[in-house]
């Protein structure tokens, strides 16, 4: 394997050296004056970010996203959980075809979903409000939820609850005092991982959304796409604010979760 | 008289709890109808409205999408970036996270570069790429430099620009994965074929690959999704209207640009049987590989 390790770290390195290229050039861009056809800028400035701020009304984008996001992980997390911890513990007939129903949506491509239900949505005139949004954003998050808090129930011996109820403890006790606090670090997990990927959830909030409920990814990319004319470096001051969030909430993700689970979505 | 009908009905509970039909299920419930509400019922409306065009009977609008060349081009296009960039994501990630199974230095430093692209979203990627692989951007500065090309490159709005945003934004996911399955496969296994005299290579060849391998075809299901439906970095850095004219802006401009929802929705079933088809096809595949235990950690 001796040359398959000079093989592989040269990978890591041009992976690195280009990643490097394409974050640098960005964020350079977003400070720049002027950058044409030069190794540098010609000069500096910050005035781009207050530009992009106001251009995009990014307060009120940020208002939005971080509405959207919170409904989508407090209401994945209260159906999801549920329905985990019944899937982990019980063995009943119909449960293959059950977790097919939560597979499904993982495996589907958002668009190929999301196309006939934005049709559908139109149809009820939930498309373009705030609750389109966040329905289309529950069906990849449900099943992100469940298949996340599988292995944390099934983590917790059943015994326990037998244990409790013999005490003398009624379901609501059992919920309250024995469960949630064992669950907690798995629903804090679950929770966040729903909120990374619901930040940046392109496709659904973007076939889904109206003006009044877009969220910054789909607001960042109708800034690229859209005529008229606008300088580089203000999308690129947005596309930086974007990904300093992300990285701030996956910097606190990484602090609660291992980053394979931030992928290992449904592996059996 | 009331013990009587009691018994039968505590029997029936009985009997049905004894199979794991008992209250809780009851939680299932609503993960379940929000599922069949928000995910079979638009599906199946979908599937409904694309037998319903406009004009061209019940097959329509999969008519007019098979046989106008340039609609149906988009599954070849569609194809040809998702399938490279799946096996250049999951054949990269192989050797890396073998080097990354044992402690060294700075181990944490290439785990967090590894991951970072994740957080970099589509937008800040295609930007990124424009101006970095672009005629004037550093890539085409350095290889000037170094006497390897005379004139620019071009690497951006075209094939090259979104298989290149496919590699940064999916290889991540391929190596977290890889590097889970991997570490799954017991140290143990691979030191006692080294003590029946296998050399590197073959105690690749022989032990960790073939326990590897089930794992590498989830993982080449996964990326090859992300990779499949890739929708805005086809728009930004690549050709939408030649070659990487994908079925997903196909299908994105036949219902939200043209209002023709018959074809956008028949567009997103054909994708989603070409889906389903390869994940099938890859599950098949994988079925017929040893799938005994790894001596794992679990």
């Amino acid at each position: 394997m001796r040359p398959g390790a000079w093989l592989a770290w040269a990978a890591l390195v041009f992976f690195a050296v280009n990643l490097a290229g394409v974050i640098g050039t960005v964020v350079l861009d977003s400070f720049s004056r002027r950058w044409f056809d030069s190794w540098v800028p010609d000069g500096y400035t910050s005035g781009w970010y207050s530009a992009a701020w106001k251009e995009f009304s990014l307060g009120r984008v940020l208002g939005t996203t971080v509405e959207v996001t919170l409904l989508v992980v407090g209401i994945s997390l209260l159906v999801g959980v549920p329905a985990a911890y019944a899937l982990a513990r019980r063995d009943f007939p119909g449960k293959r075809a059950v977790t097919v129903l939560f597979v499904l949506p993982i495996l589907v491509p958002p668009i190929a979903y999301g196309i006939p239900l934005a049709t559908m949505l139109y149809k009820v005139h939930l498309a373009g409000t705030m609750a389109g949004v966040v329905a289309a954003n529950l069906v990849p998050s449900i099943p992100f939820v469940i298949f996340t808090m599988t292995p944390f129930i099934e983590q917790i011996d059943a015994r326990i609850e037998a244990a409790a109820r013999v005490c003398g403890a009624g379901s609501g006790t059992v919920l309250v005092r024995i469960l949630t606090p064992l669950l907690l670090p798995g629903m804090l997990a679950a929770g966040i991982l729903v909120l990374v990927r619901t930040f940046g959830m392109f496709e659904l909030t973007f076939l889904t959304s109206g003006p009044t409920s877009q969220t910054l990814v789909v607001t960042l990319f109708s800034a690229v796409n859209s005529a008229g004319i606008r300088s580089a470096q203000s999308v690129d001051a947005m596309a930086v604010v974007y990904t300093g969030s992300v990285a701030v909430l996956l910097l606190i993700a990484l602090r609660f979760v291992n980053p394979t689970q931030l992928v290992a979505r449904s592996t059996d | 008289m009331s013990t009587i009908t009691a018994a039968p009905k505590l029997a029936l509970r009985h009997r049905l709890a004894e199979r794991g039909v008992d209250r809780t299920l009851l939680l299932v419930v609503p993960g379940v109808l929000a599922l069949i509400a928000l995910f079979c019922y638009p599906f199946l409306y979908g599937l409904q409205l694309s037998f319903q065009p406009t004009k061209g009977g019940a097959l329509g609008a999969y008519r007019t999408f098979f046989s106008d060349p340039f609609q149906r081009k988009s599954i070849w296009a569609t194809f040809s970036l998702a399938i490279p960039a799946s096996l250049i994501n999951v054949g990269a990630s192989v050797p890396i996270s073998y080097r990354m199974r044992r402690d060294f230095r700075g181990k944490r430093l290439i785990l967090a570069l590894l991951v970072v692209p994740i957080s970099l979203g589509t937008v800040l990627t295609a930007e990124g790429i424009l101006e970095f692989y672009g005629p004037a951007g550093w890539f085409n500065r350095t290889l000037h430099l170094l006497g390897l090309a005379d004139s620019p490159v071009r690497l951006t709005m075209n094939y090259t620009g979104v298989l290149l945003s496919l590699i940064i934004s999916g290889f991540p996911f391929a190596y977290l994965l890889t590097h889970s399955y991997l570490s799954g496969i017991h140290p143990s296994l691979e030191k006692a074929a080294a003590t029946l005299g296998a050399d590197r290579w073959n105690r690749f060849r022989h032990i960790t690959f073939p326990l590897l391998l089930p794992g590498l075809m989830t993982t080449f299901c996964l990326t090859f999704v992300m990779a499949f439906a890739v929708f805005p970095s086809a728009l930004m850095v690549g050709d939408p209207d030649g070659s990487t004219h994908v079925i997903s802006i196909e299908a994105y401009e036949a219902a939200l640009e043209r209002f023709d929802y018959a074809a956008g929705c028949a567009d997103a079933m054909i994708m989603t049987a070409l889906m389903l088809l390869v994940i099938g096809v890859v599950a098949g595949l994988r079925s017929r590989l040893y799938r005994g235990a790894t001596g794992g950690k679990g």
